[in-house]
Formats: C-alpha cells, sequence, structure tokens
C-alpha cells in the first residue's frame, strides 16, 4: 500500500510516528514537506530566540526517516492532486501513485490587505525561515509593531522584546487582546501587566495602510492616528491551507480548510486530511492536541483498510479547544466554556489588579458542576480545573475556594486528582489517560516519572501534565502499598528526619554506634556523609573525632575541597567580606610561599587553590596564627553571610549592614546542616548583598530589619521570601534561629531550603507560622538548641593541627609522609597556576 | 603444577606496606610501592582488608584512597570523592555501570604489619 503524506509538519510528523509504530506489513510511505527542515517543533518556535537552533527543535532527524524506511523529500512542495488517477507531482518533478494519501499541510499566516504590506520590514511568524528573516532585520530595528492581540501576536511581540527591540506595540482589532480566550477584565489583567513590561497594547485599533518608500516608516490607521516603526510583525490569524485540495476538487470550506469527516476523510475516500488543514464541523483546530489526535484517528483508519476490517474503533468528534500559555512570562489560561453567562450560570470572579491576577469560573447554577473559565495570571490549578469541568466531577460545596489564594493554615482546597475517573485525559499532547498512566504504574512496573514517559510517552509534548503524571505514580504506588518510603539507602530504613529523632533519643554520637543501633548493613557513601551531618548538626562536636573522620565526605575528612588533579583549595572566614590590610597582607605571604592560586570567590572571601594535602597543615597553622579560622567552604555548613557597605559610608545606608553580617556569620559559623546555607545583609533596599537570593536575607529598613528566607542561586534560581518586617536585631536572631533549626530538623539530605519550602504544605504562610506565631509551640527549645550549638563551636582546622593523631592523617603516602603525589600536575595561566586538564 | 605457573607466583612478593595503627579504621590510605601507588582499605566492620590501584580510572585521578567505603548488599565497595563512582573492592569492578575495572591486590596482616602481594619490579 502506498502511503504519501503531504506537508512534514508537526501532524505530520506525528502520523508517521503513529503509522511506523503499528507496522504494517506492506505500507510503503512516502513524505513531501515544503520546508527545508524535517519537522519541527512549531509551538515552541519562539525559543529560537533564547538561542535554541533548528536541530534542537527538530522532532526527529532526517535520519530517523531513512531508519524507518520513510522516503523523505524536503523543500519540494506538492504542485497538484489527480484524485482520478490517485496521483499527484511536485514541485522538483516527481510524479508519484498513492493508495492513500494524507494531506497536513498546516496553515499559513493569514495576510490582510493592507495597502503597503508588500514593503521591506514586514513579516509573519510562523517557520524557521520567518524567525531567520526577522532576525536579520531588527539588527537595525529600534521600534517594532505587531499587528494581532492574539496567542500568536503576543508571542511575537514577546520575541521583539527578546531581539532588543525595546520600544516594542501590538494592534489589536477588537477592543482587547485575546479576544477568542479572554473576557474584558481577564484582557485588562492582561493588558496592565504586560504595558508594566514594557509592550504599548493598542486595542480597537483598524490599519488602514502602512507607510514608507520601499521599507516601512510606519502605519496608519483608520481613525486618523499613526505610529511611527522600523518593523512590522503580521499575525492576525490563520488561513489552512487548501490550495491543492481547491484545485483537486476536493470539498473545502470558506477559507480553504478540506472538510472532513469523523475519521478525517476528505469528499474524496482515499485522501485524508489532518491537523491545521483540516476543516471538522465548519471548524479548524489550530492546537496541536487535537491534530495528533486527527493523526491518530487517521492511522487506525488506514490500519483498519488494510487489515479489510469493517470495525471501527476510534472516532474523531471534535476537540476541546482549552489551552493554557505563558504570554511575555505571564500564565494565561482559558477552558470549557470561559464566556458562559446567564441565569443557568453562576460566575465567580476574581480580580486582583495589584498582584495581576484575574480568575474567572462559571459554575452551573446550582454549584454543582464547572462549565469552564479563564486565569490570568496565575494558573496554577488550571490542568485540575480542566479535569473537574471536563469530567464533570462534582464541585466541593465552596466552589470559589477552587480559585481563592490559600489562606494561612488551611490546606489547599480542590478535587484532587484521586477523584479523576480512568478516562480523564492528563496528556493531551499524547492523548495518555489516567487509567493508562496508573496501569503502567500497577501493571508494567514504572516506579519514576522517566519510566512513564518511555511505557506511555505522557509528558513527551509541552510537558505540562508532568506534575499530575508523577502525583498519580506516587498515588498509584501508594495504593498498592507499594510506596517507597522517603528512605536513606539501603542501610537506614528511616528518612533523615526519624533519624535525627532517634539518634537525639538514644543520644547517639557515633557513625558506627547508629549503624548498629539503628542500621543494618556496613554502611555507604550515602548514608555515611548524612548521619555525620545529623551528627554534627546534633552535638556539634569536632568532625573528625571518634572514628567520624571516615563517615564524612572526603571533603569533611580533609577538611577542604578535593579539586582536578587532587589537590585542595583553601578558604578562610572572612565573615561579611571585611577584611584588614594585615590579613591581606597573610593571604597573600601564605599564597606564595605554598605555590597557591588565589581568587576572589563570589561570597566576598578568597579561596586558594593548588594545596597538597600533606601542606595543609602547615598553611593552616599559619593562617590560624593570623587570626584565620575555618570558613568551611568543604561543609554542608554555613558560608559566607555577604555584606554590603551600609550606613558605615553609604549615603543610602538605613542601618549598619556590615556589623550585623558579621554578628550572624560568626553566631551560626560552622553550623552543619542538611545542605549548605548562604546568607547576606543589605543596608537599603537597593540591595547590593543580593540578600534576596540567599537561605536567609537581612535587607535594612528605617525601623530595622526585613528577614527574607528559603533564596538560591544555583542552577534553579529563586527569590526569597519575606519573613517578617522592621524586626529588631535581636528578634531577628530569634527568628533565624528557629527557622535554621527547623530547616535542620526536617529537611531531606542535600535539599536546600528553597527545595524545602518548595514541598512544604501551605508554603510560606505555615513557615511563618511555625518561626513567627511560634505555632508549634517549639520556639524555645530551638533558641535554646541554637544557644547550644552556638556555645559548642570550635575552629575545626584549629583542632586539627593541635591534635596529633588527627594531623598525621594530612599525608597523601601513609608509608612515606611529607612525600607529595608526584602524578600531580600544574599548567601556568595568567602569571599564576591551574590544575592540568584531565 | 605447571612450570609455567610457577615462574608467574615467582614474579609477585608480599610487600610491608606499613603498621596495621597507621591505617585509619573504616576507611583507606595510599601506599607508596616504587612508582606504583596502592589504596589499602580496613574495613573494620567486618575485619576485612583490601588493597586496590589508588588511581580511578574515570578521570585518573589518584583519588580512590580517600574515597568512602561501604556496601552494596553484601559486596564491599569504594566510592571514589571525585563523582562517587563505585568500585568492589573485592574484584575490582565497577559497580555504576560503567566497564573501567579496577586493579586488585592481596592483603595478608602479620605481627602487627600489613602485606600487599605486588608486582616485583
Ligand atoms: C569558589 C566559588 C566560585 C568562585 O570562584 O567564586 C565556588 C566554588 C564551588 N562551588 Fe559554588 N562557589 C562559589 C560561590 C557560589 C555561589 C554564589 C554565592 O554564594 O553568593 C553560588 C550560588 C548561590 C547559592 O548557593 O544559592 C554557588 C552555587 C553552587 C552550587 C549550587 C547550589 C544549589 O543550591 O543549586 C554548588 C553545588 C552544590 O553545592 O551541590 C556549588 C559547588 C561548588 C564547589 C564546592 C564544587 C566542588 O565540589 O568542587 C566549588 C568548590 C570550590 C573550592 O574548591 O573551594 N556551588 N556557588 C565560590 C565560593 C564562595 C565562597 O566564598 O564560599
Ligand atoms: C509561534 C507559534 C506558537 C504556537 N503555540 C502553540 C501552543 O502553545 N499550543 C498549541 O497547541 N499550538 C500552538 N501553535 C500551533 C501549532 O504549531 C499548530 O497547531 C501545529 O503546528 C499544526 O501542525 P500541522 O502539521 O497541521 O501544520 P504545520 O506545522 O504548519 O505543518 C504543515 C507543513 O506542511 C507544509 N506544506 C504546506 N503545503 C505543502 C505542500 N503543498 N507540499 C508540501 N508541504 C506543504 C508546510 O510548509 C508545513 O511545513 C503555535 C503556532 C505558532 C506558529
Ligand atoms: S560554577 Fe561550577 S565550575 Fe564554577 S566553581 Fe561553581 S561548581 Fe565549580
Ligand atoms: S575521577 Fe573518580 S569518579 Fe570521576
Amino acid at each position: 500500500m502506498k502511503i504519501i503524506v503531504v506537508g512534514n509538519g508537526m501532524v505530520g510528523y506525528k502520523f508517521c510516528e503513529k503509522l511506523i509504530a503499528k507496522k504494517l506489513p506492506n505500507a510503503e510511505i512516502t513524505v513531501f514537506g515544503e520546508e527545508q527542515y524535517p519537522a519541527y517543533d512549531r509551538v515552541h518556535l519562539s525559543d529560537f530566540f533564547a538561542g535554541k537552533k533548528p536541530e534542537d527543535l527538530s522532532l526527529a532527524p532526517a535520519s530517523w526517516y531513512a531508519d524507518n524506511g520513510i522516503d523523505l523529500h524536503l523543500g519540494d512542495p506538492v504542485q497538484y492532486i489527480r484524485p482520478a488517477i490517485k496521483l499527484l507531482q511536485t514541485h522538483k518533478g516527481h510524479i508519484r501513485n498513492y493508495d492513500i494519501l494524507v494531506l497536513a499541510t498546516g496553515s499559513s499566516a493569514f495576510v490582510p490587505r493592507i495597502e503597503g504590506i508588500e514593503k521591506q520590514g514586514v513579516f509573519l511568524y510562523r517557520t524557521i525561515e520567518d524567525l531567520h528573516l526577522i532576525a536579520a532585520y531588527a539588527k537595525k530595528a529600534r521600534k517594532g509593531v505587531v499587528i494581532g492581540g492574539g496567542l500568536l501576536g503576543l508571542e511575537a511581540a514577546k520575541a521583539l522584546l527578546d531581539l532588543g527591540i525595546q520600544d516594542s506595540h501590538v494592534i489589536e482589532y477588537a477592543d482587547r487582546l485575546m479576544p477568542r480566550q479572554l473576557d474584558e477584565s481577564g484582557a485588562e489583567i492582561l493588558t496592565n501587566t504586560l504595558t508594566s513590561l514594557g509592550l504599548s497594547i493598542h486595542t480597537g485599533k483598524n490599519t488602514a495602510r502602512i507607510c514608507g518608500k520601499e521599507s516601512i516608516t510606519g502605519l496608519e490607521f483608520t481613525d486618523g492616528t499613526s505610529l511611527e516603526t522600523d518593523l512590522l510583525v503580521v499575525s492576525a490569524g490563520i488561513r489552512p491551507r487548501g490550495e491543492l485540495a481547491v484545485e483537486a476538487g476536493l470539498e473545502t470550506g470558506m477559507n480553504g480548510g478540506i472538510v472532513v469527516n469523523n475519521f478525517l476523510q476528505t469528499s474524496d475516500p482515499s485522501i485524508y486530511a489532518i491537523g491545521e488543514c483540516a476543516l471538522y464541523n465548519e471548524m479548524i483546530y489550530g492546537l496541536i492536541a487535537p491534530g495528533y489526535e486527527m493523526a491518530e484517528v487517521a492511522v487506525q483508519e488506514i490500519c483498519r483498510l488494510s487489515a479489510n476490517s469493517t470495525q471501527r474503533t476510534r472516532e474523531f468528534t471534535g476537540y476541546d479547544m482549552s489551552t493554557k500559555l505563558k504570554l511575555v512570562g505571564t500564565d494565561v489560561a482559558s477552558f470549557g466554556e470561559p464566556f458562559a453567562n446567564g441565569p443557568e450560570v453562576r460566575n465567580i470572579i476574581l480580580k486582583d489588579s495589584a498582584k495581576g491576577i484575574y480568575k474567572r469560573l462559571n459554575v452551573t447554577a446550582d454549584g454543582k458542576y464547572l462549565l469552564g473559565g479563564i486565569l490570568v495570571g496565575d494558573a496554577k490549578q488550571y490542568n485540575l480545573l480542566l479535569q473537574t469541568c471536563k469530567n464533570r466531577i462534582l464541585l466541593p460545596q465552596h466552589p470559589e475556594d477552587l480559585i481563592l489564594p490559600v489562606r494561612e493554615g488551611k490546606k489547599e482546597e480542590g478535587t484532587g486528582i484521586t477523584a479523576l475517573p480512568d478516562e480523564a485525559l492528563i496528556c493531551s499532547c499524547e492523548g495518555v489517560t489516567k487509567g493508562a498512566i496508573c496501569q503502567a504504574v500497577s501493571d508494567q512496573g514504572c516506579e519514576t516519572v522517566d519510566e512513564i514517559k518511555k511505557c506511555t510517552k505522557a509528558g513527551t509534548g509541552c510537558s505540562g501534565c508532568l506534575p499530575m503524571v508523577k502525583d498519580l505514580m506516587v498515588h498509584t504506588l501508594k495504593q498498592q502499598g507499594k510506596y517507597v518510603r522517603n528512605v536513606l539507602c539501603e542501610h537506614f530504613n528511616y528518612s533523615r528526619q526519624e533519624l535525627f529523632d532517634l539518634i537525639k533519643l538514644h543520644e547517639l554520637k557515633t557513625y558506627n554506634e547508629v549503624l548498629d543501633q539503628l542500621g543494618k548493613g556496613d554502611g555507604c557513601e550515602v548514608c555515611k556523609p548524612a548521619v555525620s551531618s545529623l551528627l554534627a548538626s546534633l552535638w556539634n562536636e569536632m568532625v573528625l573525632t571518634k572514628g567520624n573522620d571516615t563517615s564524612q565526605d572526603s571533603n569533611d575528612r580533609f577538611l577542604a575541597n578535593i579539586q582536578r588533579g587532587g589537590t585542595y583549595s583553601v578558604v578562610p572566614r572572612i565573615p561579611g567580606g571585611e577584611i584588614t590590610p594585615e590579613k591581606l597582607i597573610v593571604i597573600g605571604q601564605v599564597a606564595q610561599q605554598y605555590g597557591l592560586y588565589t581568587k576572589i570567590t563570589g561570597g566576598q572571601r578568597i579561596d586558594l587553590f593548588g594545596a597538597h594535602v600533606s601542606d595543609l597543615p602547615a598553611i593552616w597553622s599559619a593562617l590560624i596564627a593570623a587570626g584565620f579560622e575555618s570558613g568551611h567552604a568543604y561543609g554542608k555548613a554555613l558560608r559566607t553571610v555577604k555584606s554590603c557597605v551600609g550606613s558605615t559610608w553609604c549615603r543610602f545606608g538605613l542601618q549598619d549592614s556590615v556589623s550585623f553580617a558579621i554578628e550572624v556569620e560568626e553566631r551560626y559559623r560552622g553550623l552543619r546542616a542538611p545542605h549548605k546555607i548562604k546568607s547576606a545583609v543589605s543596608g537599603c533596599i537597593r540591595e547590593c548583598a543580593e540578600a534576596q537570593s540567599k537561605d536567609f536575607g537581612i535587607i535594612a529598613t528605617e525601623q530595622g530589619w526585613n528577614l527574607y528566607v528559603c533564596g538560591n542561586g544555583g542552577s534553579k534560581p529563586q527569590h526569597a521570601l519575606l519573613l517578617a518586617t522592621d524586626l529588631d536585631s535581636a528578634t531577628c536572631i530569634r527568628y533565624i534561629d528557629r527557622f535554621l533549626m527547623f530547616y535542620i530538623k526536617t529537611a531531606d539530605p542535600l535539599t536546600r531550603t528553597a527545595t524545602w519550602l518548595n514541598k512544604m504544605e501551605g508554603g510560606i504562610n505555615y513557615l511563618r507560622n511555625v518561626v513567627v506565631n511560634d505555632s508549634l509551640g517549639m520556639g524555645a527549645q530551638w533558641e535554646a538548641e541554637m544557644q547550644a550549638l552556638v556555645n559548642a563551636y570550635q575552629c575545626e582546622w584549629k583542632v586539627a593541627i593541635e591534635t596529633p593523631e588527627i594531623r598525621k592523617r594530612f599525608n597523601h603516602f601513609v608509608n612515606a609522609p611529607g612525600e607529595k603525589d608526584p602524578t600531580v600536575q600544574f599548567d601556568s595561566l595568567r602569571e599564576q597556576k591551574k590544575a592540568a586538564n584531565w | 603444577m605447571t612450570t609455567e605457573k610457577a615462574i608467574l607466583t615467582q614474579d609477585k612478593t608480599w610487600f610491608a606496606a606499613c603498621r596495621v595503627e597507621d591505617v585509619v579504621e573504616n576507611g583507606g590510605v595510599c601506599i607508596k610501592y616504587g612508582d606504583e601507588q596502592i589504596a589499602l582499605f580496613y574495613f573494620t566492620r567486618r575485619n576485612e582488608w583490601y588493597a586496590t590501584q589508588n588511581e580511578c580510572p574515570h578521570k585518573k585521578q589518584m583519588a580512590l584512597s580517600r574515597g568512602m567505603i561501604g556496601t552494596k548488599g553484601e559486596e564491599p565497595k569504594v566510592a571514589c570523592p571525585f563523582h562517587k563512582k563505585t568500585f568492589s573492592l573485592r574484584t575490582g569492578e565497577c559497580l555504576t555501570g560503567d566497564s573501567c575495572s579496577i586493579k586488585t591486590y592481596p592483603v595478608k596482616v602479620e605481627d602487627g604489619l600489613v602485606y600487599i602481594k605486588v608486582d616485583i619490579h
């Protein structure tokens, strides 16, 4: 059976993928595509401006087609079809016969007839080619305009901002943005948000003329106003590409959409049409999920024909057009019947113009069922609301709780995934139901999200459903009693929090005691450092005593970070980043004497790299003699408390941020925790110390200090959240004591405060209740425990150099003490040294 | 015993590496034998001794003696401090899915001295 696919876009590709999976015995598949690139992810087209290359967007490389026996022709559009003799001809002159023809020609951007539209500097926004052209032209453009304030237009406007065109405008003919998805209030909130991001929005404008000689210089509107611009992107809607079908005499709609039935057959039963070119029930489906569903139905139909069966299994019966998008960083979602109104409908509306949030739910008058809704600014609830709507799930008694912000002490309301029926579509891109996901877990033994992805393809499209997939997996595992408890490793059947309590209860002091009493087997590289960290957090004894040295991570064991080549780095504590000239000189001298590379770190202190293990005690003796202490750069412990210069010198400074940073750093130095902890103190809201990116950050106010918690830099940066305002120094310290003890006691191993908070039910409000309002009644105890740890502090490098048994461990060869590892090699760079490449 | 095998064993010798108390409990130290670096481990909990090459085959770092030891099931193992690849202390096989493996040496303890069986250089 000869199957020819016209169009290698997203849906055309999906059709091939699904057809290959069926392994039809004698199918010969040929694909003709007009574009130069094999099918790519048009939905993420704009990522091109964020640095993605065409290959990165590609759905499968050209070799995939060859490997699967598909004859792929790119850059060769089909010119005409002759249905009567089942034949087609392409631009490059190929003439082919087919048994089945599949039209997946998609759509093109609709170009309104405006005078001057042919001028240079006017672009469309649909293909990689379009984006190449825009990017090239944008280099000399200062002003940019997009015609069309719908989904694609706003995405194009974002692209202009990304290209550095700061003066960018959006022109919309209707009286509001996204008229298909949003009501007036929703559009108003979105407009405000976009305006604050630097886009100028003009609604109710009809473009009369495009001005300029050869290149565009501006626009004139029918109301007599005008706007200058160097560049124009037209995004005024889409037109299905039905030109082949029209020419071939197939039935088409007014706009060129190719009319199809429930099995995606056109008026010629051997010709199918799928994706954005297909007109089903007078409707074009301009989204990817319905396109993929069409591909699935067409594939099943073709399989049925090839098997000569009369039994039809799947029909296309229309598709939900609900969408959730991120537009210029703002969530916008619309689902079900977004505009439902009238006596039969109860509208529940929440609008917060300050926060840029608008939520509308349309509920049946009896309050039982959700008909649809709109979310702007915060669409976290989208997935659940959509499922509740589609599956007609009975609403909770107060449906308004579904969109109200979570109030303090109250758990998030919701119908929950457990209430969903098995048919509920979880991954709409790949059409995977709740039932299929649960089955993958229960019958096929998938126990990780990755396994589920492989097994069901759920989450491999836009990946928006992954959180639900994970929840379903955990839920199913739990139901089977198979829920893997959050245990440390094969040697301990407890979570970190449980172990913390048990070690304290039994007053255990060494790793071996803990393993003997609470664990089994002989330990490993996972539980050893985790238990060592617990022991340190509980008792704050010197980490290298009592045989605990070999249960420390290698960095803790040698009180330094191992680096390329096997040498170590040395980081003395420089509290608040303040250092005297005398101490600076000592650092320089030590570095010279031991041949160390020096660098100012991102944490406002100095790192000395390239120390041989046997030199470490001598280096530290010299530093300690000059008044330095360990900086714990190697430990899961307090790192730095950065400061800005504050009121001592800065003309804006409100408080003495340096003194406070030093006080805070000296209080918590050496404190061991589930992960490293960082802090900073800024003297005013200009925030030169970057306190809002720290595990706890402090910013001066007129009255005192604002305390922020759970910020993070690293690979997934997250801003800290405000915990309490206008605190005096003593209260600020008390809150930090409580915050840190709560974290140390309850976080999983290697979990930074930001991740810890993200997993905490009730989030920052709950945390604030615990720390500020002392809702657990633990405040006084935690403060006392913290004080005990503070009192027990000693510089562990000082102990190490003064204790002979510990000091002698700092040798490379046990049978040749003092001799250095001869394999260590350095290269030189800018008058210093660096580790040789590995 | 064939002559061939007899010659082979004669190429090996027991080298007195260090005293028992020089080795950290439940951990490793590095032994210098000519140009060779050997990681020697005293798995005190199991009262077992192991020796392997000190170089981690992953990035050729002289580091295994500074790694943490432990078990996977019953198998004793060491984890490289650089990227936590783990190797069986018994067979030298990589337990974290890589094909690289490490050399192991027989160890014995007599009169408070630790001996490692090495190739005669
Ligand atoms: C030296 C320094 C880079 C520099 O040249 O400036 C550095 C160097 C290292 N960082 Fe860092 N980080 C340094 C500042 C930072 C900062 C900036 C800051 O602290 O203001 C960050 C982002 C802020 C944050 O942590 O939230 C940072 C985020 C990380 C992370 C990611 C943590 C995360 O939560 O995602 C790691 C990996 C980890 O800890 O697991 C890391 C790990 C490392 C390690 C320990 C990697 C390693 O195991 O070898 C590097 C050790 C260097 C050494 O041998 O001393 N480093 N690192 C900085 C030392 C600051 C200091 O004085 O202590
Ligand atoms: C910027 C942008 C953002 C989008 N964002 C989203 C989103 O967030 N969510 C969502 O669901 N959808 C989104 N869409 C829509 C989505 O991309 C389309 O629904 C989807 O690409 C349609 O797939 P298709 O295969 O039907 O058409 P296309 O992907 O357009 O593919 C059709 C292909 O056929 C080729 N062709 C046409 N005529 C011929 C011929 N005669 N011979 C050979 N080849 C021919 C075309 O050149 C094209 O390559 C977005 C679209 C754009 C442009
Ligand atoms: S960013 Fe990466 S490479 Fe740079 S210091 Fe931090 S851990 Fe090392
Ligand atoms: S060097 Fe040992 S694991 Fe990478």
